[in-house]
């Protein structure tokens, strides 16, 4: 696919004009370049560099990468596909990279040396942040790519400050200057007056064309600062991600601070304490390649017969069983799941299904929970608990298209803190657990700070729905005709239809990112729905107290449509403990009869009656009443 | 067969029905078999219809005939001389009642006026009319070929041809008011009815207004709501006006019921030929219920074969329990009950029947259970209970 000899701009040849040859051989590669060399065993430190891309969502960062993994040969050509970092299909599709990555470049650099550059591919995203960090941890710079024809968004600034957290060096990047629409020296400003780093060294590049990026790899290796390291130190490794592969197990991407590793080696889990020893060692490239060694500065994977991702921390440190070093590295933190919900088979028949599906992904995800639940009105199924919403569609998904499930998902919630009287702190993962009010002091929800960058004709609808949503306005600020809100907002009101909200009161020109920040207390309280004066347990939220009449009203509101009608009459209730705040009647079924039925109508009238009666059967019985899954399904979507 | 002496269908009788097949224009909201063919050869339908008498006739020897019934498509369309063969073929055959009744369907237009002196002739002696609507806006979205003046006027010849007449419309249309219908209805009755016919309007799968309403391109129909306060306008009105319901879309006078639909929602036996034509009939002890090859030429070429299409399935007792009930419950009068345990075996679902009383929309009495006024709208749902 070569896609980078067509379509190339002016400007694009003629920043190429300095590299011999002038233009891409027909492998992709650049004529004249040395083929890489044989990989020497293990690299000085200060032939290599390691970095990531941080980049807002399509301003380019994937095809920046395959076009660097393209133009240095990596991938022999035929080999070469779009998106090449993004392995899973569920990514490709949805343009997201769930799983850090990562990919080991040879660059013959212009001053004659041939250079190692590692480039960790992370996701990105704000249900990752923890993983996003440790990658940022594990290289010392990054390529900030903002898109000419946009500026920075939302999700440019999370990652940024990540990586500057980390100490990095960052080469700011133009892409898309092929675009009419783009305006570099806006974008440039924009970057220093919303990042506050200078732009002036900004490389323009078109990552779709191929110009520029000869100059993105000389700024790699001159602009980005080497790694350092010990290698004669005890070992001393950081675990950046792991992943389940069905021929090798469990294979866990590393980054080696001091020390060597080698095959061979017995190795331990400084948080777990496990050892293992090290089967095979490689570097991706992005397929595997064999490597004796990894010595400090490099980044590569090993496996060793280890049976679950589980079994694996992010962040964790490696080294050696014996005289291994006891100084674990800075900054572990343990998966914390932080939105849930409950997952259960349409067909309850599937329950098996949905177990061992479940336990399958979670070879693979160490930071998705689950734990059986039953439930009255879906039956049996599993408590999920997700890094966040896109984790928890993400998983859903593969568990509907991978193993052929049809899911009932209920309202994503968030962890609650119960403080009861007593003096002990409970998690609550699940409105349905909530216990007698009596016994509670007090609640605690977490709160997050929210960035979202706006076109200022929108930012009245977006604090007006921050304020909705119970926010707290932290900062507003301006960058030419785009506005910078900063909200304290609680979490529960998020992981409730907020992206989709927000997309749609500024017609999808928002960009949102946020950040966990703490605990606090407010005044939640548990709204239960009774229908036909039962209650129906799942269905039943934690809500503020003061949007509880709301929050109810519509959900009674959009349940009387949902629910068919009976036979008799239904009340349709929202109750806090005892007390109804709101309330609908479904009226009595009125009408629902044949109008004509002779003589030949007899069979097919009878089957289709009987077919509906066992249409029935697939209904949840709650008391006399029969919902529909459909209604659940519908009810849990609410949008207020 | 289980049961001794008398057979099922004699609490209700015997009866013919006749499908014809054709229709001047297909309308958009009817699912019948019904055709628009560009020529017909009345010769071979008219031999076709005889020579399944005769064959229907030898499987049922012996039994007296309460009902012959012209329906389909639109039978005011058959050649007379056909409907005539017909009725002497079948008295020819079977032994006719002394107060047979025969009804033909008739549409309201011109063509068809001038033949019902003909039909008269031939032995019908009641026409139900398809007059639909009683306003030309809304006989046109119905996609009628008529208007009320030429409605009115069939309307009066068949009163003077024919001894029993009876009228159909189809309310619940779209954009129908309550008092538009109200007002319709009340000129209905003014009409000197003593048989109505009234439907809501179904949508049906396969016709033109069910492919539109499926793209939400049929506005205005009513809500359920809207159309059970349209059922209770009906009900008001021909009550006031001496026509109660007797079955859940069909009225009458006392004693003026259309005796070959009560065959059928007694459910009694009866023999169906022509074009998708179903029966059911006892033979040997087994209940056959039989249906013809609904394409009008396969099922003519294979008559003419002497090979005719027909498909029979022999009913199992419960199946036709079910079909007893669904069909009874119809009515006003109800389902024998004994009638029913005789034929399931077992009695009706005793938790179903109870809650069912209880709501208000059964009733039991005098051995028979039946829908109450309150039940007769819902019936779809009674009989998911109960069946
Ligand atoms: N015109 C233009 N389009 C580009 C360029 N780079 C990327 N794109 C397009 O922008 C979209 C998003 O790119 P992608 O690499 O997936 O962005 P990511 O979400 O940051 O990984 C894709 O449709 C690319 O083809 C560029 O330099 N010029
Ligand atoms: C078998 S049709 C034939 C009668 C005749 N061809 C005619 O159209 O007047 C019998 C009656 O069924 C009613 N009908 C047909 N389709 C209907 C529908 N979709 N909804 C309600 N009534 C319908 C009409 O009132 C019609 O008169
Ligand atoms: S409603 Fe009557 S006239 Fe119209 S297509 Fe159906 S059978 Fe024919
Ligand atoms: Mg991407």
């Amino acid at each position: 696919m070569p896609r980078c000899t067509t379509g190339r701009s002016t400007r694009s040849s003629e920043a190429l004009k300095p590299l011999p040859g002038g233009a891409f051989g027909p492998n992709g590669t650049i004529d004249g370049w040395p083929k890489p060399a044989h990989m020497p065993a293990m690299t000085e430190l200060d032939r290599i560099r390691n970095f990531s891309i941080v980049a807002h969502i399509d301003h380019g960062k994937s095809t920046l990468a395959d076009r660097l993994i393209q133009m240095t040969g990596t991938v022999a050509e035929r080999d070469m596909k779009a998106q090449l970092l993004d392995a899973m299909d569920i990514e490709r599709e949805r343009g997201i990279t769930i799983k850090a990555n990562s990919v080991r470049i040879e660059y013959p650099a212009k001053d004659g040396k041939t250079y190692i550059l590692n480039l960790i591919d992370t996701p990105g995203h704000v249900d990752f942040a923890y993983e996003v960090s440790r990658s940022m941890r594990a290289v010392e710079g990054s390529l900030l790519v903002v898109d000419a024809s946009q500026g920075v968004e939302a999700q440019t600034l999370a990652n940024v400050y990540q990586a500057i957290d980390a100490g990095h060096e960052i080469v700011p990047v133009l892409n898309k200057i092929d675009l009419p629409a783009a305006d570099p020296e806006r974008v440039k400003e924009n970057i220093e007056d919303v990042i506050g780093l200078d732009a002036s060294d900004a490389i323009p590049i078109s990552a779709k064309s191929g110009m520029g990026i000869p100059d993105v790899l000389e700024a790699i290796v001159t602009r980005l600062p080497a790694p350092k390291g010990d290698r004669d130190a005890p070992l001393k490794a950081m675990l950046v991600d792991s992943w389940y592969d069905s021929y090798l197990g469990v294979v866990v991407m590393i980054r080696v601070m001091d020390g060597v590793i080698r095959k061979g080696d017995r190795i331990k889990m400084m948080q777990t304490g496990a050892v293992y020893g090290v089967d095979k060692l490689a570097v991706l490239k992005p397929q595997m390649v064999d490597i004796p060694e990894l010595g400090p500065g490099e980044i590569g994977i090993w496996t060793g017969s280890i049976k679950q991702v589980r079994d694996t921390r992010v962040g964790d440190t490696i080294t050696t069983e014996k005289k291994g070093t006891d100084k674990p590295l800075p900054g572990f933190k343990p998966a914390q799941p932080v939105v849930f919900c409950g997952l259960f088979p349409v067909d309850a028949n599937d329950f098996d299904d949905l177990r061992d599906a479940i336990e399958k992904l979670q070879l693979n995800d160490a930071s998705f929970s689950s734990e059986m639940e039953t439930s009255a009105a879906l039956g049996f199924g599993f408590r999920c608990g997700f890094l966040g919403l896109l984790h928890l569609e993400v998983i859903r998904d593969r568990l509907e298209r991978e193993y052929d499930l049809d899911l009932i998902t209920t309202a994503p919630s968030v962890v609650f803190k119960l403080h009861m009287k007593d003096g002990e702190v409970r998690d609550l993962h699940n409105p349905a657990d909530m216990p007698d009010l009596t016994y509670v002091d007090h609640i605690e929800e977490p709160r997050i700070k929210a960035t979202i960058m706006v076109p200022d004709e929108y930012l009245g609808d977006v604090l007006k729905l921050c304020q909705d949503r119970r926010g707290i306005q932290l900062d507003l600020t301006y960058a030419g005709n785009r506005a910078m809100v900063v909200y304290d907002l609680p979490l529960a009101e998020v992981v409730f239809d907020f992206y989709d909200r927000l997309k749609s009161v500024t017609k999808g020109y928002a960009s949102f990112d946020y950040q966990i920040s703490e605990y606090r207390e407010d005044t939640l309280v548990k709204m239960s729905i009774l229908v036909n004066d039962e209650p129906v347990d799942a269905l039943s939220m934690m809500v503020h107290r003061d949007r509880a009449e709301s929050r109810g009203r519509a959900m009674c509101e959009k349940l009387k449509d949902l629910i068919p009608r009976h036979m008799f009459k239904i009340p349709i209730q929202a109750a806090i403990g005892g007390r109804v705040i709101a309330r609908e009647t479904l009226s009595a079924m009125r009408k629902d009869v044949t109008a004509k039925c002779y003589g030949g109508d007899a069979t097919r009238k009878k089957k289709l009656l009987e077919k509906q009666k066992a249409g029935k059967k697939k209904m949840r019985q709650f008391g006399k009443v029969e919902i529909p899954q459909s209604a659940f399904i519908a009810a849990l979507k609410m949008d207020d | 067969m289980k049961h001794s002496g008398v057979e099922d269908w004699q609490d209700a009788g015997f009866a013919l029905y006749v499908h014809w097949p054709f229709c001047a224009a297909k309308c958009p909201y009817c699912d019948f078999n019904s055709h628009v063919a560009r020529q017909i050869d009345h010769d071979r339908w008219r031999a076709a219809y005889v020579s399944e008498i005769r064959r229907w006739a030898e499987r049922t020897p012996g039994r007296v005939l309460r009902s012959i019934f012209f329906g389909g498509g639109t039978p005011s369309l058959m050649d007379p001389e056909t409907v005539n063969a017909v009725i002497e073929t079948a008295f020819d055959v079977w032994t006719p009642a002394n107060d047979i009744e025969i009804t033909l369907e008739a549409n309201p237009t011109s063509v068809e006026i001038g033949k019902f002196r003909a039909f008269s002739d031939a032995g019908v002696n009641r026409v139900s009319l398809g007059v639909q609507a009683l306003d030309d806006d809304a006989l046109r979205l119905l996609g009628r070929m008529h208007d009320v003046d030429q409605a009115m006027r069939a309307w009066d010849v068949a009163n003077e041809v024919f001894a029993r007449t009876s009228l159909d419309l189809i309310y619940a249309r779209q954009f129908q008011t309550a008092e538009q219908w109200r007002d319709e209805l009340s000129r209905a009755l003014t009409l000197g009815v003593s048989h109505l016919s009234l439907y809501q309007l179904t949508i049906e799968d396969g016709t033109a207004f069910g492919d539109r309403y499926k793209i939400g391109k049929l506005p205005g129909l009513p809500s359920e709501d809207r159309g059970a306060d349209l059922w209770d306008i009906t009900q008001e009105l021909c009550i006031k006006a001496g026509l109660p319901a007797y079955e859940v879309s069909n009225h009458a006078k006392p004693g003026a019921e259309s005796r070959h639909n009560l065959v059928y929602w007694n459910y009694g036996d009866y023999v169906g030929i022509g074009p998708g034509a179903h029966g059911r009939v006892n033979e040997n002890g087994q209940r056959l219920a039989t249906v013809a090859a609904s394409s009008p030429h396969a099922w003519l070429a294979s008559v003419e074969a002497e090979k005719p299409a027909v498909e029979e399935t022999a009913l199992h007792p419960s199946d036709q329990a079910g079909e007893l009930l669904m069909m009874g419950l119809r009515l006003s009068d109800g389902v024998d009950l004994s009638r029913y345990e005789r034929l399931n075996e077992a009695p009706l679902r005793v938790e179903a029947v109870r809650q069912l009383t209880d709501l208000g929309f059964l009733r039991i009495a005098n051995g028979k259970v039946a829908a109450t006024d309150a039940g007769r709208p819902i019936l779809n749902s009674l009989l998911r209970e109960l069946l």
